[in-house]
């Protein structure tokens, strides 16, 4: 064999040891979704999703969890995108590179870091206990909306600063103000790269159970949450009780459930990624 | 020291500067100590070679610099007698003054109705009437006019390189300043539309004061009223057009005028 | 300096700015509050205790070290499977795939990024558990092995994606100018472009295996709730708690201001401390690399 016919050999060895650790590592994404696709779908009728849960939770249907998760999402984006917007323009335009905003991001890697659990301890003690919300929806979802908020700062500061600074140049050459500048340029045109990251992050919150284990999840109610202050009843949390608490508990229900929280989960991928293709495609720099 | 001081401008001066010394953090100054005199409705030419602190000039005038961090900026720069750089001057009105075409094109995001009209919007005009007077005025000034006005909703990016800087030129004049300042504004453009700008300019030198570091020496031959060569930082030169470019008074000039060094 | 002389710019510009101090506000109060709930505990339980061996509040033992040799043994576990194979589907995606395989492939380690993990603890309890107590012929399928496996599956996706990032990061002007010398693309990857992205792809294996020791539901989902210290390789296929199953677990019972619940917090500060120099060593890396590409003016 001559040399360069090792060469070829070796690399498609290696190419293929490459290929099958990447077959391992997506072929159970694909059945995992396929799984619970199969074996959930059987429990999707209209009383699974519209009912209540009835005798333990075996039977009846989720709808609560769903609301209450809905609930919690909107409360979660209500907090976070606002003052992580916010964030997110001062880091990409007003910051100077110093030793502060540094610091800064440090905190924001950390705050993306913190395991989900700490933030229900943390979520108990400052807004349950110390802020005396007691558990509740809003206690629930400022925990989720402090910890979404790194990933809406890192997405959205990273689709301001994508914008050409050639057009701040000719803003302010115009005559027009910093702020000026951001709300007509700057903010429109990072606009779809700011709702991915806010989508991504909400989905995120969406599917957590650790923060609101402590804050604000009910094992059951048998009404709807009547205002922020009143506990709420979430599906990941939901699911979490019927696969580990409940003895006898229907395969299918099981199932259906995750089946519903997977799909309300990738939906928001699917169209997060929706978005940010077809912004690629309108773009106009 | 400068030779500017020493001509006596026969003409109405638009902007004094003095001493001018602009540095960024610690390297060399780019402009060590400048005295000039611009004069109103003529064309303005700054040239030399790259390095000599052009660009900053013209960047100091409108206060651009100012977004520069490390910039320090000494000397007087005057604006009809009234000093520009001090900390109260209103920046926006100087602004919309002094209008800045950059050497490459940048459309803006919309359309090119919408670019024309940023300008006025920027200062409060809603009445769309105007607006769409304004634009007219100025995409015809730009000699832009005929070619884009049966497209004004498309997007400004679709237009040709040419087309898009004399979009940027009549996206300045729409605010109606009194002096264009153009940084090298045909360097990427072919000869036919650098031949149609430089045409506009020679119409609207009538009514406003331009000021243009050319994109080559010969096109500053061709345009320049009034002349600067500049070089590392320092005005060796500042005549009529005429003199400086049919009888240089100082060597460095003749030499990068004949193309001993460039 | 330009300055802004409108007021109503200046309260934006004022609210845009404290916005921006937020993250650091939020990172101090944590620690505040941790502290503040979890320091008590070292005065009510003897220092002793706290550094034992036994794990058992209902008769007062509250020693760490289980939890943390959990939390431990299933990381490990769990790097093991997820740093070689997630570094090589990386080099896989970013340099080997072809198009239209990469336009596949990146969505679909994203989908699994998205996976809630209360879903992959549910699968685990529900399909993995059996599998690996009827595979290995265990008394139980909750074991620490399990646990390692759903967490390699967590950390997955962020080692994948930051991995591939610096992978595609690295200048072409090096995989051509190794190529021009008449390198094969393999040797190319192995002795240029992984090595080029060095810092990166450490990154994105401190930045998985922080999110591993971090991850709550499903551990606590497959690991069982044996808090005991088993030496050599029975660990890993023997029941174990992390730190954070236990305080997940147990929180929801404990009487407010009670030894325990001081204690829980104290559990929760180590694995706050933990992230935080984890993720202080990433940032560090990746800011650096950052820090290098400014913004130019024009």
């Amino acid at each position: 064999m001559t040399a360069g016919e090792r060469r070829l050999l070796v690399q498609r060895v290696a190419f293929s040891l490459l290929g099958l650790a990447t077959a391992l590592t997506v072929l159970p994404i694909i059945l995992i979704v396929g799984v619970i696709a199969w074996k959930g779908a059987p429990a999707l009728e209209w009383s699974f999703l519209f009912d209540a849960p009835r005798d333990g939770l075996r039977a009846g249907g989720i709808w609560p969890a769903l609301v209450g998760t809905i609930y919690l999402t909107i409360g979660t984006g209500l907090i976070a995108v606002p003052v992580g917007l916010a964030a997110a323009i001062y880091l990409s335009e007003y910051a100077r590179e110093t030793f502060f905003t540094r610091a800064i991001r440090i905190a924001i890697i950390n705050l993306a870091g913190i395991p989900s659990v700490v933030y229900g301890l943390f979520g108990l003690a400052l807004f349950v206990l110390f802020l005396g919300l007691g558990t509740s929806i809003v206690a629930a979802s400022l925990t989720l909306s402090i910890m979404t908020l790194p990933v809406i700062i890192s997405t959205a500061e990273e689709a301001l600063r994508a914008v050409p600074q050639s057009f701040r140049l000719v803003s302010q050459g115009m005559g027009g103000t910093k702020w000026q500048t951001i709300r007509r340029i700057v903010l429109p045109q990072a606009l779809p790269g700011i709702l991915t990251g806010v989508i991504l992050g909400l989905e995120r919150a969406a599917g957590e159970t650790a923060p609101i284990l402590f804050t604000g999840a009910a094992l059951f109610l048998p009404q709807l949450p009547a205002s922020i202050f009143d506990e709420t009843m979430a599906l990941p949390y939901h699911l979490f009780v019927i696969s580990t608490q409940v003895p006898g508990m229907p395969v299918k229900v099981q199932f259906g459930t995750a089946l519903v929280l997977l799909v309300f989960v990738l939906s928001m991928n699917v169209l997060a990624t929706f978005i940010r293709s077809t912004y690629r495609r309108r773009r106009q720099w | 020291m400068s030779p500017g001081g020493l001509v006596q401008p026969a003409f109405e001066p638009k902007i004094e500067i003095e001493n001018l010394r602009v540095s960024y953090g610690s390297e060399p100054p780019a402009l060590d100590g400048v005295t000039l005199t611009v004069p109103a409705r003529q064309i303005t030419v700054v040239f030399g070679p790259a390095g000599g602190g052009k660009s900053t000039l013209l960047r100091t005038i409108n206060r651009l610099n100012d977004l520069v961090e490390s910039a320090r900026t000494e000397g007087r720069v005057r604006l009809d007698g009234e000093d520009i750089l001090g900390p109260d001057v209103d920046i926006t009105r100087l602004r919309r003054r002094i209008g800045i075409v950059f050497a490459l094109p940048v459309p803006l995001p919309m359309s090119i109705r919408r670019n024309l009209w940023y300008g006025l919007e920027l200062a409060g005009e809603r009445n769309r009437r105007i607006l769409d007077e304004a634009m007219e005025k100025a995409l015809s000034a730009a000699a832009l006019w005929d070619e884009v006005k049966d497209r004004l909703d498309d997007p400004a990016i679709a237009l040709s390189g040419g087309q898009q800087q004399r979009l940027c030129l009549a996206r300045v004049l729409a605010l109606e300043p009194e002096v264009i300042m153009l940084d090298e504004p045909s360097s990427g453009l072919d000869p036919i539309s650098t031949a149609k700008v430089e045409a506009s300019l020679q119409e609207l030198k009538q009514q406003y004061t331009v000021i243009i570091v050319p994109s080559s020496v010969q096109q500053a031959g061709r345009l320049a009223d009034w002349a600067g060569f500049f070089l590392q930082g320092e005005l060796v030169e500042w005549a009529s057009g005429r003199e400086l470019f049919l009888a240089p008074k100082d060597r460095r000039t003749e030499d990068y005028l004949t193309g001993r060094f460039g | 300096m330009a300055r802004t002389r409108h007021p109503f710019e200046a309260a934006i510009e004022a609210i845009i700015r404290l916005s921006g101090y937020s993250a650091i506000i939020f990172v101090a109060l944590i620690s505040l509050f941790l502290l503040r709930e979890g320091l008590p505990a070292f005065g009510e339980v003897p220092l002793a205790s706290l550094f034992g061996a036994r794990w058992y509040p209902i008769e007062g033992f509250y020693a760490l070290g289980p939890l943390i040799w959990g939390s431990l043994v299933v990381t490990v576990g769990a790097a093991l499977f997820a740093v070689p194979l997630g570094v090589a589907a990386a080099m896989f995606i970013a340099e080997v795939a072809p198009r239209w395989l990469r336009e596949i492939l990146k969505p679909l380690v994203e989908i699994l990024a998205g996976l809630p993990s209360v879903v992959l603890g549910f699968l685990g309890v529900v399909v993995l558990v059996p599998a690996i107590r009827e595979s290995l012929g265990l008394p139980t399928g909750l074991t620490a092995l399990t646990g390692s496996l759903l967490l390699a599956g967590m950390a997955l996706p962020t080692i994948v994606s930051v991995a591939e990032d610096a992978l595609d990061a690295v200048p072409s002007a090096y995989k051509i100018g190794s190529l021009a010398l008449g390198a094969s693309r393999w040797q190319t990857l192995w002795r240029v472009t992984l090595p080029a992205a060095r810092t990166g792809v450490l990154t994105a294996i401190m930045l998985g295996i922080g999110r591993a020791i971090g991850e709550t539901m499903a551990v606590m989902m497959v690991t069982g709730n044996a808090p005991v210290v088993l030496l050599g390789p029975q660990a890993l296929v023997a029941p174990v708690r992390t730190m954070t199953a236990t305080v997940a677990a147990e929180m929801g019972e404990v009487a407010r201001g009670s030894v325990h619940y001081h204690v829980l917090f104290t559990v929760g500060l180590v694995l706050f401390a933990i992230s935080f120099v984890v993720n202080v060593l990433a940032s560090m890396v990746l800011l650096k690399r950052r820090a290098a590409s400014g913004r130019m003016l024009s």
